[in-house]
């Protein structure tokens, strides 16, 4: 029998060169994940490295603290700070990503499979909700376009599909008696809107794995349409011929349509869109309650980008 | 309302009233604007102060005019009459009305009376805000002793329209909402239980007064 005397350092313990060479980088973060420890709500967040990106914008960011405690996600309940106090439940590995219809490549893929060898990047977006109030994020992310290239969009697509998983155990209000919305939570996009460069799958914020409450570990994010339209915890994107159905349409018609850019022309049925609340501003110096609102632009600002996306459409009646 | 009968006594005696429960009434009343204000100005209301401050305002108004509702059918059952609190409690529903629409115009619109004039057409839940607040109005005035003997038995007629003021605002708070959540619900509920059991009360059958006399 042939007894093997093990070596004092095996190879899976010898740390990657190219960890090695990032150490810094790795007490950086862990010294970011150590504040962040602080906040229960990033307990389970790892430090991402990202490349700058020109799509930027260089205004003040919204503090971690409300980025990551104002949530709209309606699975885990109503109140805006539901999602960081139930969100803790989601087990967010393994996480698949089922990938169907007019699609070459179809196939159940494993979220690293999906935005592997793909560089993330660093996006620091104005998010504006349909409540009227809007945030600048530090989102990290990878263009949707670059994962739409790798699953092969066929010719006859014309539309994205997303869905959001549907976990009754982990997530709080998908059961009982009180159910805001049908689920699963859809969304979708025109292709080319989901091809635009500035539409990304977003896979951390403030440099590190999102938060839970803020739709880990895969989401979208487009930064022209209202917040609704960036459909959090992703598993599943199907190419389609026919406009998808969404979420909020289906649930108010009336209020929310399948496009929902930001337009402060159009007004929501209920309230205006003319200005927004922008969340943890502190003007005036008493604690926020004085901050001036600020003007919404149309498509978020980011017209001059997107506009051409829109060329002889009503958008009073494609709201 | 108070200043009409200034004349009568201290400044304390008119605003508080000289029954120490009521005093005390007013003064915990006052206490969540205190609280919140303190809280807004200390930047202790989180990522969204302005609609928080706003929101709860509006809150302990409708409660304190579901608390005002309450006391009638609460006598009625048996329970205890607490009738001598109730133009306290109906009087804080409308301090607190007045503060709710004072953050509204002067934090959420910064003023702008186009815009306020505007949303008060254009956005129904604002129309009916603006309907209970009105309705409130003529009820504050009258709430003291003086305007109570003046108006006689059209007093009673007049506050009547609380029950209307307390209609809109239950609907007030459920028009505002995107989805179903239980809350304003439950405060609509509560709203219908309580108009609901006045009209209940009035249609119940009595005994004439000759056949309870036999």
């Amino acid at each position: 029998m042939l007894i093997r005397k093990s070596t004092d350092i095996r190879p899976s313990e010898i740390t990657d060169q190219s960890v090695y060479m990032r150490r810094r980088e790795f007490m950086y973060g862990a010294a970011a994940l150590g504040m962040a420890a602080a906040l229960p709500t990033s307990a389970f967040a790892m430090p991402l490295s990202a490349i700058k990106s020109p799509l930027s914008t260089d205004e003040t960011l919204t503090p971690l603290k409300d980025v990551t405690t104002y949530n709209n996600f309606y699975e885990f309940g109503t109140d805006k700070d539901d999602p960081s106090k139930n969100a803790h439940t989601l087990t967010t590995k393994p996480w698949k990503v089922k990938v169907d219809g007019l699609v070459n490549k179809p196939a159940d893929y494993d979220l690293d499979d999906l935005i592997k060898s793909i560089a993330l990047e660093e996006r620091i977006y104005r998010m504006r909700c349909v409540e009227g109030w809007s945030m600048v994020i530090p989102w990290i992310g990878v263009p949707l376009a670059s994962v739409l290239a790798r699953i092969e969009p066929q010719g006859s697509a014309k539309y994205v599909a997303f869905e959001t998983l549907v976990r009754p155990a982990e997530m709080p209000a998908q059961k009982g008696f009180f159910q805001p919305l049908p689920w699963p939570y859809v969304e979708g996009l025109r292709l080319d809107e989901a091809m635009h460069p500035l539409t990304i799958l977003a896979v951390g914020l403030y440099g590190e794995t999102l938060p839970k409450q803020n739709g880990a570990p895969i989401r979208l994010v487009v930064p022209w349409k209202y917040g609704f339209k960036s459909i959090k915890s992703v598993v599943r994107i199907s190419l389609t011929e026919k406009e998808p159905k969404t979420s909020w349409s289906l649930q108010n018609p009336r209020e929310y349509g399948f496009y929902s850019n930001v337009n402060p022309a159009v007004d929501h049925p209920r309230w205006s869109q003319a200005t927004e609340r922008r969340i943890g501003a502190s003007g005036g110096g008493l604690g926020g309650l004085f901050a001036k609102r600020h003007p919404t632009l149309p498509f978020n600002g980011y017209g001059d980008q997107v506009a051409s996306l829109y060329t002889g459409m009503d958008l009073k009646k494609y709201y | 309302m108070a200043a009409l009968s200034l004349q009568k006594g201290s400044l304390s005696r008119v605003v508080l009233g000289a029954d120490p429960v009521r005093r005390a009434l007013y003064i915990t009343g006052m206490m969540p604007a205190v609280l919140y204000f303190y809280w807004g100005v200390t930047d202790q209301l989180g990522a969204d102060p302005q609609n928080i401050l706003e929101r709860a305002l509006g809150l302990w108004a409708l409660r304190f005019l579901i608390a005002s509702l309450a006391i009638t059918p609460l006598r009625q059952l048996g329970g205890p009459n607490l009738i001598r609190y109730r133009r306290a409690l109906g009087l804080l529903a409308f301090y607190y009305a007045s503060l709710h629409l004072t953050t509204y115009m002067l934090i959420d619109k910064g003023l702008d009376l186009n815009a306020i004039i505007a949303d008060i057409i254009k956005r129904p839940y604002i129309t009916v805000g603006m309907l209970a607040f009105t309705v409130l109005v003529p009820l504050a005035i009258t709430s003291n002793g003086p305007m109570i003997r003046r108006l006689g038995a059209n007093w009673r007629k007049l506050h009547r329209l609380v029950y209307l003021a307390a209609a809109a605002a239950a609907l007030h708070f459920i028009m505002l909402v995107k989805v179903w959540p239980l809350e304003p619900l439950i405060y609509a509920a509560l709203v219908a239980a309580l108009l609901l059991f006045r009209v209940a009360w009035s249609l119940r059958p009595r005994p004439q007064r000759r056949a309870a006399a036999n």
